[in-house]
């Protein structure tokens, strides 16, 4: 790990006056526990290295009859804990509790969750966000089982490493982003993003910008997520599902499925939206809900079988959002 | 006088009962200090920088600004490998030494090296890249056989090459210091560690001391010096400071060892009475930039009457392979019990019913039997079992089956026992404990011959001034140090007895030692205690010598070799995501005259868990670019953990019958079994074979897939 300077900002104002406006410069750290692995694989050399932990307020979660706003600083273990959260949002609960891990669990914040880096094995060894080697692309012919199927025709072939992206653009959920004195709220779908260059992220942040806040609309949808893993303990899905539907006479409505672990960002899958809305949840309609949800994937040579999973996942989130 | 073999069962105080290893209290504490916790005065960290491409002609290394950078004190440049080839990520081409970590890492990004590319070769799983000289046989009439049977099966099966994957990276502290050079490694060979050094050093032998109290495990891959131990020492010589060497992670699991993959096509053939008849097995793999050893196929039904072979190693840019946990067992042991599971399957018949049924081919057909219905019975085969693919829904459940074997003789080793005047008593051999327990069984072994309690009994060991003892490998440990450890007490006791024997008014011949004291066997009231009869001895301590050699404790039936083993795996496949649970594991395993049941089952359970891994989660993967491994890491190197194992329940052979053949050894055999287990039960579950390890979800699909079950 390269060298770099430590700061502890104890408020917004004096973090913001510390940022760089360009990537690579400075990094924001919450936890730490992807920003430190993500340094010693010399995937980022930041000169200045500026911790959220002094800034308190971030931490706070508060619940409303409309809405549960969770500060980015939260530890994923605050927000597993939190009784709104459990009441409402099962989708929630199980994406946070699919990571495994007591110390990830105190130590890494939903902030850090949403913002982590992707864990693509050629990025993560020095390849690039784009995974090349001498300006070939690596993963088409190289080892693609973890790769994606749905919006990997570009240059970016990685798969977008946030559990709760998913839950959060399926539950309609808003980030809220500040800069300075500036305040703006992004939906959760147009949050992440597909980098255009090496040089983009897959967020939309500016590196001056910092994320601090989610807020979750509470609507009484019914919710759930579903993912495939293979290890019990702290693991990888390989893929998940994330669903929320309003029963309206029994019929589904406004009916959301994001898919994670299987495109850049997560992935909005319109064709099984479209083939649940209106429909009663039953075994059958939530299985041609998951066929529909594999519409227009392109997957590399090794990683073909995700979308049997696709299929599975979200036909299985679809049933357990009615239990 | 006391005799060296071992006490009639009836009458052993410690022997064979449950004891808790004695080093357990330190490392649940951290007060055990590895390798890696050594910290002398005045330390420096080296970090390696290695070859970052599979196949490379060096043309110069360039370390001058590393040189100059921030806190470097040496850099040793591998100069040999300048005007030479590189053959695998990881090779060693220099090494920096630092007054820190970070400082030691930033310098390496500093060197360069001027080197061109070449072509490499990384695939093993095509048989068409194996250059190696073929080797096999062919006995009896294979086709003849293959013709005239009821059923043939076929079947392609697939192991990829695992790493040993030790929890503690390889490496030592190094310091060299007046002319003399400690060495604080990670190794499995305490004694011998420094052989060969010397001239690399220009250190005397005798002037090298090693010490290693704990180990972080080694399965094979620690019994040298290594490349590193060499340069480690070089570079305390050049600096004058102690330095720690430790590889990391992606070094550790790309250079520190590698476990041959081990690819084949097998067909069985099947008679009307359910007998295998012929074995037709072409068997390839690769040992990375090392040799290839043919696994054995058939392995332990070495009896079917008409066998043909072939095996080819394929050379890959890929670190050597070096010996794993019971080399090639495991991978004749998948390649064969899946085969003949498959055998099972294609000819309809249960596939306990068809082992047993094929156990006279086998070199201990009553072992197996015997084993196979407790491992039955533990595992509720006769309510569970069902034919292959009898399955329903989209969670099947399914059992397998495998059977195994290993040698496990007792090295040689050679202790001294020391009986002190206070009643005190020291054992020192220069073994090492990996984690298995030896610490533990020397001391029992010492306990149990002079009638005393375990906390009685000082255990040195892990430091090359004590007698010679080999290195741990083979499963050779327990038998060579409880039989040196049996045989020095034996003769110490024995002069202790020739002192107390004029006391008792009695020849030495009719004493005995128990609880803590020396008595007449005739008449026990006649007695002294132990420290009493100690005190008899005058101020020197009585040392005796006891070394184990083979042919002549075997004679003692102190030890012993060749054991058997089964397995049985009980499995959940969701065939809807290609996810295997595992619910259960039995092992059922004989090794002898058990000295310490407790850490016994200890090593089963260690075993069946590492075997766990590599059924279900491990192998090494790399870039086809690069030659480097995409998963060298704990992130996508993935191992079991707690939750991943089920329930394991572990029986092991203890009457009187398998104790009476003396002490065998048990490293090897439990992690022999698992893959074939584990793999028969997904094929059983799932209704087709997966034809390579490990079972991870992507594999299955693939397999329901081309089987027809999952559309
Ligand atoms: C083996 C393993 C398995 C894992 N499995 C999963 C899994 O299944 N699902 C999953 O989701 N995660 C998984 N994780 C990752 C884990 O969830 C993340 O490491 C953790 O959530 C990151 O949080 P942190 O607070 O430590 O972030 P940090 O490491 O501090 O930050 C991560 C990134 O986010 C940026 N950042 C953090 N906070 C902000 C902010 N407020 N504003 C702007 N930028 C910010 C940082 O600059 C950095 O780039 C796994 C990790 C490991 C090692």
């Amino acid at each position: 790990m390269k060298s770099f300077e430590y700061a502890r900002p104890a408020s917004l104002d004096e973090a913001f006056a510390l940022l760089s406006e360009n990537w690579g410069e400075t990094e924001i750290m919450a936890g730490g526990t992807d920003l430190v692995t993500a340094m010693k694989q010399y995937v980022t050399e930041p000169n200045r290295v500026v911790s959220l932990r002094g800034v308190a307020p971030l931490r706070a979660i508060n619940a409303t009859d409309a809405a549960i706003e969770i500060g980015a600083m939260a530890t994923l273990r605050e927000v597993l804990r939190h009784d709104a959260v459990k009441a409402q949002f099962p989708a929630v609960v199980t994406a946070i509790q699919g990571i495994a891990s007591p110390q990830m669990l105190s130590r890494g914040t939903i902030g850090g969750e949403l913002c982590q880096r992707p864990r693509c094995w050629y990025f993560r060894t020095g390849h690039g966000l784009f995974a090349k080697e001498n300006g070939e692309a690596l993963v088409p012919a190289g080892d693609s089982r973890y790769h994606a199927i749905f919006g990997n025709q570009g240059e970016a072939h990685f798969v977008s490493p946030s559990s709760l992206g998913p839950v959060l653009v399926a539950l309609g959920a808003t980030l809220r982003i500040q800069k300075g004195a500036d305040s703006r709220d992004v939906p959760a779908d147009a949050f992440f993003q597909t980098p255009a260059t090496e040089k983009d992220r897959e967020t939309v942040l500016k590196p001056n910008e910092i994320l601090t806040a989610i807020v979750l609309p509470v609507s009484g949808a019914k919710n759930a997520t579903y993912e495939v893993r293979h290890r019990h303990g702290l693991d990888w899905p390989y893929t998940t599902a994330s669903v929320s539907f309003v029963l309206d006479g029994g019929k589904a409505k406004n009916v959301r499925i994001a898919l994670g672990h299987v495109a850049p960002t997560p992935w909005v899958a319109k064709e099984a939206q479209a083939a649940l809305e209106g429909q009663e949840v039953t075994e059958a309609t939530a299985a041609a809900a998951g066929a529909a949800a594999v519409a227009g994937a392109t997957p590399f040579d090794k990683n073909g079988y995700k979308l049997q999973l696709v299929k599975t996942a979200v036909k299985r989130a679809l049933l357990a959002a009615t239990a | 006088m006391a005799t060296p073999q071992w006490p009639k069962m009836e009458k052993r105080a410690l022997l064979g009962k449950r004891i808790s290893r004695l080093d357990g209290p330190v490392k649940a504490t951290g007060q055990a200090k590895y390798a890696y916790d050594m910290n002398r005065p005045g330390m420096l960290y080296a970090r390696c920088c290695f070859a970052p491409y599979g196949a490379m002609k060096i043309n110069g290394i360039d370390a001058s600004a590393a040189e100059k950078a921030p806190g470097v004190r040496a850099v040793l440049v591998e100069q040999n490998m300048i005007g030479d080839e590189v053959r695998y990520v990881g090779q060693i081409l220099a090494t920096v030494a630092a007054d820190t970590e970070e400082q030691a890492h930033e310098a390496l990004r500093l060197i360069k090296v001027d080197f061109e590319r070449l072509d490499m070769v990384l695939d093993d799983m095509n048989p068409a890249n194996a250059t190696g000289k073929p080797s096999g046989k062919e006995e009896g009439t294979v086709d003849d056989a293959m013709a005239a049977a009821k059923v043939v099966s076929e079947g392609e099966y697939g192991i990829p090459v695992i790493t040993h994957c030790c929890l503690e990276a390889h490496g030592q502290v190094s310091e060299f210091k007046d002319g003399e050079m400690t060495f604080w490694p990670s190794t499995q060979s305490v004694s011998a560690y420094a052989e060969g050094m010397d001239q690399s050093i220009e250190v005397e032998q005798s002037k090298i001391h090693v010490d290693c109290q704990y180990m972080g495990g080694g399965f094979g891959s620690k019994f040298s010096h290594d490349q590193w131990g060499v340069i480690g020492a070089l570079l305390s010589k050049q600096t004058g400071r102690p330095v720690k060497l430790m590889l990391e992670r992606d070094q550790e699991l790309m250079v520190a060892g590698n476990r041959p993959s081990a690819f084949g096509k097998v067909r069985v053939a099947v008679s009307p009475e359910g007998k295998m008849t012929a074995i037709d097995a072409d068997v390839w793999g690769t040992g990375g930039n090392g040799g290839y050893r043919m696994p054995p196929v058939p392995y332990v039904f070495e009896g079917i009457p008409n066998v043909r072979n072939k095996g080819q190693g394929i050379k890959t840019n890929r670190g050597s392979q070096r010996a794993w946990r019971a080399p090639s067992h495991p991978q004749g042991c998948f390649i064969t019990m899946a085969a003949v599971e498959d055998a099972a399957a294609a000819a309809g018949i249960d596939a306990l019913e068809f082992f047993k049924n094929n156990l006279d081919l086998t070199s201990r057909p009553e072992v197996y039997a015997e084993q196979l219905d407790i491992a039955a019975e533990l595992i509720g085969y006769k309510t569970k079992a069902h034919l292959r693919g009898q399955g329903e829904g989209p969670v099947r459940r399914g059992i397998g089956i495998s059977i195994h074997t290993w040698g496990g003789m007792g090295h040689p080793s050679n202790c001294d026992a020391i009986i002190n005047p206070d009643g005190s008593v020291e054992i020192r051999l220069g073994t090492q404990d990996l984690g298995s327990g030896t610490r533990t069984v020397v001391g029992i072994v010492a306990a149990e011959t002079y009638g005393l309690p375990l906390e009685a009994i000082t255990v040195s060991m892990g430091n090359n001034k004590y007698p010679f003892s080999s290195a741990s490998g083979g499963s050779t440990t327990v038998g060579g140090v409880s039989s040196s450890t049996r045989i020095a007490c034996t003769n110490a006791l024995n002069a202790l007895l020739e002192v107390v024997a004029p006391r008792l008014g009695v020849a030495p011949e009719a004493l005995e030692v128990a609880g803590g004291k020396i008595f007449e066997s005739a008449k026990p009231g006649n007695s002294i205690a132990w420290k009493d009869a100690c005190g008899l001895m005058g101020p020197n301590p009585i040392t005796k010598q006891g070394a184990n050699e083979q042919k002549a404790s075997q004679d003692l039936k102190l030890i012993d070799a060749g054991v058997g083993g089964v397995q049985m795996a009980d499995v959940s496949v969701d065939i809807e995501t290609g996810v295997v649970t595992l619910n259960e594991m039995v092992a059922v395993q004989d090794c002898g005259l058990i000295v310490d049941l407790k850490t016994a089952e200890s090593q089963v359970y260690g075993g069946l868990i590492m075997g766990i891994t590599y059924a279900l989660y491990e192998e090494a993967l790399y870039n086809h670019k690069t030659g480097r491994m995409l998963n060298g890491d704990l992130e996508f190197y993935r191992l079991a953990g707690l939750k991943d194992i089920g329930q394991l329940k572990v029986h092991m052979m203890t009457t009187e019958k398998y104790d009476s053949r003396g002490v065998i050894g048990l490293g090897e055999p439990p992690v022999i079994s698992p893959g074939a287990a584990i793999s028969n039960a997904v094929a059983n579950a799932a209704g087709v074979r997966v034809p390579h390890l490990p079972l991870t979800p992507e594999r299955v699909i693939v397999a329901l897939q081309k089987g027809g079950i999952l559309v």
